[in-house]
């Protein structure tokens, strides 16, 4: 009964979705018309319906209703209750769902509170959410059912992908696709705003809030999904180039070269017909993962079922919405006027470079992930990596940081290079001695060599803006600014300093062993099994201890999940301050020893405080830009009101 | 009796396997041991991180716990250890599995767009954003 619940919430959004659309048509000839006033309804029911339906997913999950075809093959009776709820989007079908739960809230979102803009442009934009939202309704009622029952109902169910059994995909997921799919807001705001011919600074205002919490989400996300991985495959890497991480690295390059050009835009009217493009750009990129990861040309923990029926259905999607949205952008792109002018040194010129850069490290990261599938359509097997992409972005990447440091000192339309020269110096200085002192007494490879100088000279120019400011008068957005810059020092920092300083220790130990890896000693006390509710594991008791310090304990699994049956390992990982100490065991050889291995990473963990600065930045930007235009909207409507009190006293 | 063997061979391979019997047979000595010499370990480390796990997604064989990535950084190891040049063992690699087994970038007939398409994005990139400021000013 509850699976039903959610298919009818489900048909009944489409249904609304389509009456959405039929509404915006309406709506952007004649805002007036009857039918055009069921738009904002349509949107913020269809919201509440699409909860609805995932709530009933997550309930059949919850209780194991072995009926549903979902559940049985991918949930298991003895699965931990997490893990349960979890694993409703740990599959296609469920995770289709929550993709298009998050697409429908984000268009009731701004259909209930978005009122800044022109009604004309609000129904356009709200015409093309429901647009993109039929083909994925579409997608999922006709070819991905997720409340598909059987006819018989199994004993038992096939289990979770013992890698995806983690607290992990708990966060990661819904995170990841609140800012994926939230960037559909932009796509939509970009596609209404030329529809009606409404680029202006206003339209830039209203959306940035929009993208900026979807990116808010998206940058928690990727931070997230690069721990996962980091503790969970246990061998001590956190980023691969693999192309599903890739798919969520593009939508996030788009949308922080849109929140960056969507500011000059709203500031000084200039890069309009840019900041649309890139509004298309960064939800096409998701579409694009998406399409990627979902239809089974990528095999990987992430593709969840290899289906080429939907994999034709996703691309025939996308070719429909970004050929769609380009060709919307073609025709009206010469009606946009170009913007106000500026000179080379000014904010606006380092927000071009800013540009500029984030889309050429989007088009290499683009190309790198799809160069090698299309040859593989050729039968000739390429192989783009680590080695690729890690110097060839780093072309783009380390000339856009010495931007970075400069362009928020920076006045806007002109400035004079004396002005800033001071700060400009010292950062610069200082990171100059990095690289000398790590030159002198290290031997490191040149891009973590360039990386660690580089954090050091951005993370002190970060915070320079706020020199000879009142700090605590300075804006909270700007505050937020120079927050998320130092995080991207920070996260610099931590992986130059971790390729740059790493120590590997692979051995086979006895009990008893002491093995030493840089500042670290490590004792193997014991290895035993230990079970858990559907897994059993041998576990190695270790002490550790850094230095002369105090011993603590490290205990890493190897893991037997039986359902489905695979093996994981499940590594430990000793925090101090300045890195982590990461120890995983392996297997029994003959002769009795056990596989250990031990990383010690200096300032690895600083990569991940670095992400969760940069969303902190941004949430902080996005709090201070929502105050202000609260405080603006009382200001004009006090004004208002005393205007009105002073006619009505005149009159 | 080698009738018998080959039989019992064919239905072994005919028969699916668990998933764990991949391990019943033991690694590899140097799959899960460094060598004893630093710096042959750093030069054996950095050629790993260049070679794909050809049985997993986006892997080195030096980040993978498959028996074939275990067997491949034994052969690694073991061939440094003999004296071999890295870029020799690459080569021996590339020949037995093709191009696919090296993320090492080399410029081929199939993959010169690789190098080509950045040259051009840094071209497209300095011309569009020289001809704006020359405008501008």
């Amino acid at each position: 009964m509850i699976a039903e619940i959610g298919l009818i919430a489900l048909w009944l959004s489409a249904a609304l979705a389509a009456l959405q659309l039929l509404g915006a048509v309406a709506g952007v000839r004649d805002d007036k018309s009857d039918i055009a006033a069921l738009v904002r309804p349509a949107a913020s029911l269809q919201a509440l319906l699409c909860a609805i339906a995932f709530v009933a997913l997550l309930w059949v999950f919850a209780i194991t209703d072995l009926s549903v075809k979902l559940v049985a093959s991918n949930s298991h009776s003895l699965k931990p209750m997490i893990f349960k709820l979890s694993g409703a989007w740990g599959n296609h079908e469920g995770s289709m769902l929550l993709w298009i739960t998050v697409m429908a809230v984000a268009g009731g979102a701004i259909a209930l509170l978005e009122r800044r803009l022109p009604e004309k442009t609000m129904m356009a934009t709200l015409g093309a959410q429901a647009f993109v939202g039929l083909g994925f309704y579409a997608f999922l009622l006709l070819s991905s059912n997720p409340f598909e029952r059987l006819v018989e109902t199994p004993i038992e169910g096939n289990g979770l992908n013992p890698l995806l059994q983690d607290i992990g995909l708990a966060f990661h997921p819904p995170t990841l696709y609140i800012g994926y799919v939230g960037l559909s807001v932009a796509f939509s705001f970009a596609v209404g705003a030329l529809l009606t011919k409404q680029v202006t600074p206003e339209f830039a205002r209203v959306m940035r809030p929009w993208v900026l919490a979807a990116w808010i989400f998206l940058t928690i996300g990727i931070t997230a999904g690069s721990y996962w991985a980091y503790y969970e495959l246990g061998w001590g890497g956190w980023w691969f180039w693999d192309p599903v991480e890739n798919a969520s690295l593009m939508p996030w390059l788009a949308a922080t070269a849109l929140l960056h050009s969507a500011s000059v835009l709203a500031a000084r009217d200039a890069l309009r017909t840019w900041t649309i493009m890139l509004g298309v750009i960064a939800f096409s990129m998701s579409m694009l993962g998406t399409f990627l990861v979902r239809s089974g040309i990528l095999t990987s923990v992430h593709a969840f079922a290899v289906d080429p029926e939907r994999g034709s259905f996703i691309l025939g999607l996308l070719i429909l919405y970004i050929g769609g949205a380009l060709a919307v952008f073609a025709l009206r792109a010469n009606t946009v006027a170009e913007g106000k002018r500026f000179a080379l040194l000014s904010r606006e010129g380092a927000l071009v470079v800013n540009n500029i850069a984030l889309s050429a490290i989007l088009g290499i990261v683009l190309l790198g992930t799809l160069y090698p599938l299309l040859t593989e359509a050729f039968d000739v097997r390429v192989s783009v990596g680590p080695p690729y992409f890690n110097p060839v972005g780093a072309i783009f990447f380390l000339p856009m940081l010495l931007v970075m440091m400069v362009g928020p000192l920076l006045r806007w339309r002109m400035d004079s290079p004396g002005r800033i020269q001071l700060p400009v110096m010292i950062a610069l200085g200082a990171g100059f001695a990095t690289l000398v002192l790590v030159f002198l007494f290290a031997d490191v490879t040149i891009l973590p060599w360039l990386g660690l100088g580089l954090s050091i000279a951005v993370g002190i120019a970060s915070f320079m803006p706020m020199r000879g400011r009142s700090l605590r008068r300075a804006p909270l957005s700007t505050w937020g600014m120079c927050v998320a810059h130092f995080g991207v020092a920070v996260a610099l920092f931590g992986m130059s300093a971790d390729s740059a300083f790493q120590q590997e220790r692979l051995v086979a130990a006895d009990v008893g062993d002491v093995v030493e890896v840089g500042p670290w000693t490590a004792t193997l006390d014991a290895v035993a099994p230990v079970a858990g509710p559907n897994w059993t594991a041998m576990q190695a008791n270790i002490r550790v201890r850094h230095g002369d310090g105090r011993d603590r304990p490290a205990k890493p699994q190897s893991r037997s999940f039986w359902s489905p049956a695979q093996e994981t390992s499940e590594v430990a990982l000793v925090t101090r301050w300045n890195g982590q100490l990461y120890v995983a065991v392996g297997n029994q050889a003959p002769d009795g020893r056990w596989q250990l291995r031990l990383w010690w990473k200096p300032f690895v963990t600083f990569i991940w405080y670095g992400g969760l600065l940069i969303a902190f930045g941004g949430a902080l930007s996005l709090v201070g830009r929502l105050a202000t235009d609260l405080r603006r909207r009382e200001a004009v409507r006090k004004g208002n009101e005393r205007r009105q009190d002073m006619a009505e006293l005149h009159a | 009796m080698k009738k018998l063997i080959s039989l019992i061979m064919a239905v072994s391979l005919l028969t699916p396997l668990p998933v764990t019997a991949q391990d019943t047979m033991p690694p590899a000595p140097l799959a899960y041991q460094q060598l004893d010499d630093p710096a042959q370990e750093a030069e054996a480390r950095d050629l790993m991180h260049t070679l794909r796990c050809l049985k997993c997604q986006s892997q080195s064989i030096a980040d993978s716990d498959a028996p074939m990535a275990g067997d491949m950084r034994h052969q690694v190891r073991s061939r440094i250890l003999a004296g071999e040049e890295p870029e020799a063992i690459r080569a021996w690699l590339v020949e037995r599995y093709g191009d696919y087994v090296s993320y090492t970038p080399t410029v081929s007939s199939t993959t010169w767009p690789l190098f080509a398409i950045p040259v051009l994005l840094l071209a497209i990139c300095g011309f569009v954003f020289a001809s704006r400021m020359r405008r501008r000013s």
